[in-house]
């Protein structure tokens, strides 16, 4: 029987995001809580394995306190638990740390896995960094993107896009894979499901220190890069307006910007002769 | 990862890792180089590029070497601008391994000790700079839009979150290498100059290295239709304010000039003068090329939010109060049809 983690991070729901025009600033408390897309596509992936073959399905989630919404979620789904890790000294923590924590909670929680299933990236983020440290912290192969994939007795075969190549591949397991989002075909929560998942779900409560982490590596002190600086780009520009002819403006626009724009189509416009 | 005691006769070190296969699409490996050659002069440093692969008869005759001015990758990385060449070339990586890949780059980073890597942030490169990372127990910045020294001497690191509606300026201040992955199209190369010369230092391949966990069992070269609009570089979006069909229609013409792609906001796809596959806004796609070329559009959220991702932001709309044209970087007021007209003439003259 295939034992199957699912690592899901809740995101701010974007379209609803509250930004101060301002500041550019992004009043995050606002915010309401989504599972992330990539991860939903990975829960979907496992659903359908277990539905295949059989297997377990562990649902797990690092954040604060209300990320436990996406564990119900998940469970209301069909995972058959969730873990929460949550901690207030996890705050500010980057990928590497985030690895490093998911990997000593599926150890703890999950011992005797044999796949791990990541969204690819997040909707917010965006690194595409935790599923390939996760798999270095853990020790096992891993392979991002996937699109689609099929488990066969102790191997893995994947498919994906990757830099114009299609590529095949095979992964021995315990193994770990990234899952592009994919919004075709996922089910919804059956009926009376998201009740259920409220009234008996397996979740299981950890911080810092049930994972036997010390509480000075888990957050922003144990992390390598430090934020100087957040600003939205749109406040940041500086307009300049061009007005007049068709004619004369495109020689101006291109008088001032042939650099940048030359730049980004890789051509020379300068003007000639 | 820190040195200890070393004395520092030796100069800091830029590396940029080379991606070299799909050349000819994706020149980021050469971008990169240049951009280091500008760090490089902020840290009194010098760069080097590190190669991985085998190189036979065979990638002589492949596409690669169609270029003119074409000598080998690793002479073709010194024309560019590295000092340096670190290369490893053993049948063994005739393919690109993630696993054997990570593993050589932190045993050559862990005897040189470079200052900084830079890695292209293609679908490869964007999984290989984790792995690195993470073994080298160093810091990562994804997917950067710039790169810089402050006055401390640190890399800033410029990055993108929530579809770029946010940036971030991110340093490493202890751990080495600094590490950051930059999009393609960023930074624009240094000419190549035959002049340039440079050190070729060969790293024999170590001896027992763990065999492979995961297998390329085949590989074939596809152009990715499906993700044109998101990847591309440079985008052209029509609004209603083109004002018919026909009109709209010559935006494709200018963004094949410039090598980029359309988009459309809904009305404009509810007029069926775009596809919906064009569709950039919250129910379409969401977009983070260098440049934005706005044409004939008012600016509803739904449409902005999508767009926030791109670097520099041309709109072009009649009405000067418009909020695409407020959140620009140039806002051309004119009828956007006729500009979109004179600037296609004025291309056409200057594109050799």
């Amino acid at each position: 029987m295939l034992k199957m983690v699912v690592c899901i991070k809740q995101v701010p729901m974007v379209s609803d995001l509250p930004w101060d025009p301002a500041t550019g600033a992004l009043q995050r408390d606002l915010a309401e809580g989504m599972m992330n897309p990539a991860c939903r596509s990975a829960l979907e992936a496992a659903l359908r394995i277990r539905e295949a073959q059989g297997g377990e399905i562990a649902a797990l989630t690092m954040g604060p306190p209300m990320a436990e919404e996406v564990l119900r979620e998940a469970i209301a789904l069909g995972a058959d638990r969730g873990v929460l890790l949550t901690d207030r000294k996890m705050a500010g923590a980057d990928t590497s740390v985030t690895s490093c924590i998911l990997a000593r909670a599926i150890e703890r929680t999950c011992p005797g896995f044999d796949l791990v299933l990541c969204g690819f990236a997040t909707s917010d983020s965006e690194t595409a960094q935790v599923g390939p440290q996760l798999a270095e912290e853990l020790g096992i192969p891993g392979v991002a993107s996937v699109d689609s994939f099929e488990v066969t007795g102790r191997a893995v075969r994947m498919r994906r896009i990757s830099d114009d190549f299609l590529e095949t591949l095979e992964m021995d397991l315990p193994g770990l894979i990234t899952v592009t989002a994919d919004a075709d075909s996922q089910r919804h929560v059956p009926m009376g499901g998201l009740q259920r998942a409220f009234a008996e779900a397996d979740i299981a409560v950890l911080d810092a220190e049930a994972l036997g982490l010390p509480p000075e590596k888990v957050g922003v002190g144990g992390s390598a890069t430090r934020i100087l600086n957040v600003y939205s780009p749109a406040a940041a520009k500086k307009n300049l307006v061009l007005t007049g002819t068709p004619k004369r403006i495109v020689e101006r626009l291109l008088a001032q910007f042939d650099d940048r724009i030359g730049g980004a189509i890789g051509r020379d416009l300068k003007k000639g002769p | 990862m820190r040195g200890k005691g070393e004395m520092s006769e030796k100069r800091r070190a830029i590396w940029v890792f080379g991606d070299y296969r799909n050349y000819f699409q994706n020149r980021v490996t050469l971008q990169l180089l240049s951009r280091a050659r500008d760090l490089a002069e902020k840290i009194a440093g010098e760069v080097c590029a590190v190669v991985f692969g085998h190189w036979t008869e065979e990638w002589v005759d492949d596409a690669l070497s169609q270029n003119p001015t074409f000598c080998g990758v690793v002479d073709e990385y010194i024309a560019h601008g590295a000092d340096r060449v670190y290369l490893t070339d053993h049948p063994r990586l005739a393919a690109y391994s993630i696993e054997t890949y990570a593993l050589l780059l932190e045993r050559l980073a862990r005897r040189e000790r470079p200052e900084i890597i830079l890695i292209g942030a293609t679908a490869f490169g964007r999984e290989f700079a984790p792995r690195v990372a993470k073994r080298l127990g160093t810091g990562l910045t994804a997917d950067c839009v710039g790169l810089d020294i402050n006055p401390e001497g640190l890399l800033v690191q410029t990055a993108p979150s929530f579809g770029g509606n946010l940036l971030a300026e991110i340093v490493t201040p202890e751990r080495r290498p600094q590490m950051a992955t930059v999009r393609p199209g960023i930074f624009q190369e240094i000419p190549h100059d035959n002049a340039r010369k440079g050190e070729v230092v060969r790293v024999p391949l170590p001896e027992g290295i763990p065999g492979e966990r995961v297998r390329l069992l085949g590989s074939e070269r596809v152009s990715q239709r499906g993700r044109k609009l998101e990847d591309a570089n440079v985008v052209v979006c029509g609004g209603r304010g083109m004002g018919s069909r026909k009109k709209f229609a010559k935006l494709f013409e200018l963004a094949e000039l410039l090598g980029g792609e359309v988009g459309a906001t809904r009305p404009v796809v509810y007029a069926d003068w775009a596809e919906h596959d064009a569709l950039v806004g919250q129910a379409g796609k969401q977009i983070r090329p260098q440049i934005l070329l706005s044409f004939g559009i008012s600016g509803a959220i739904q449409h902005t939010a999508a767009c926030n991702g791109a670097r520099f932001v041309i709109a072009v709309n009649k009405n000067p109060n418009a909020i695409m044209m407020k959140r620009a970087d140039v806002a051309i007021v004119a009828d956007a049809s006729q500009l979109c007209t004179a600037l296609i003439q004025e291309l056409k003259r200057r594109i050799r």
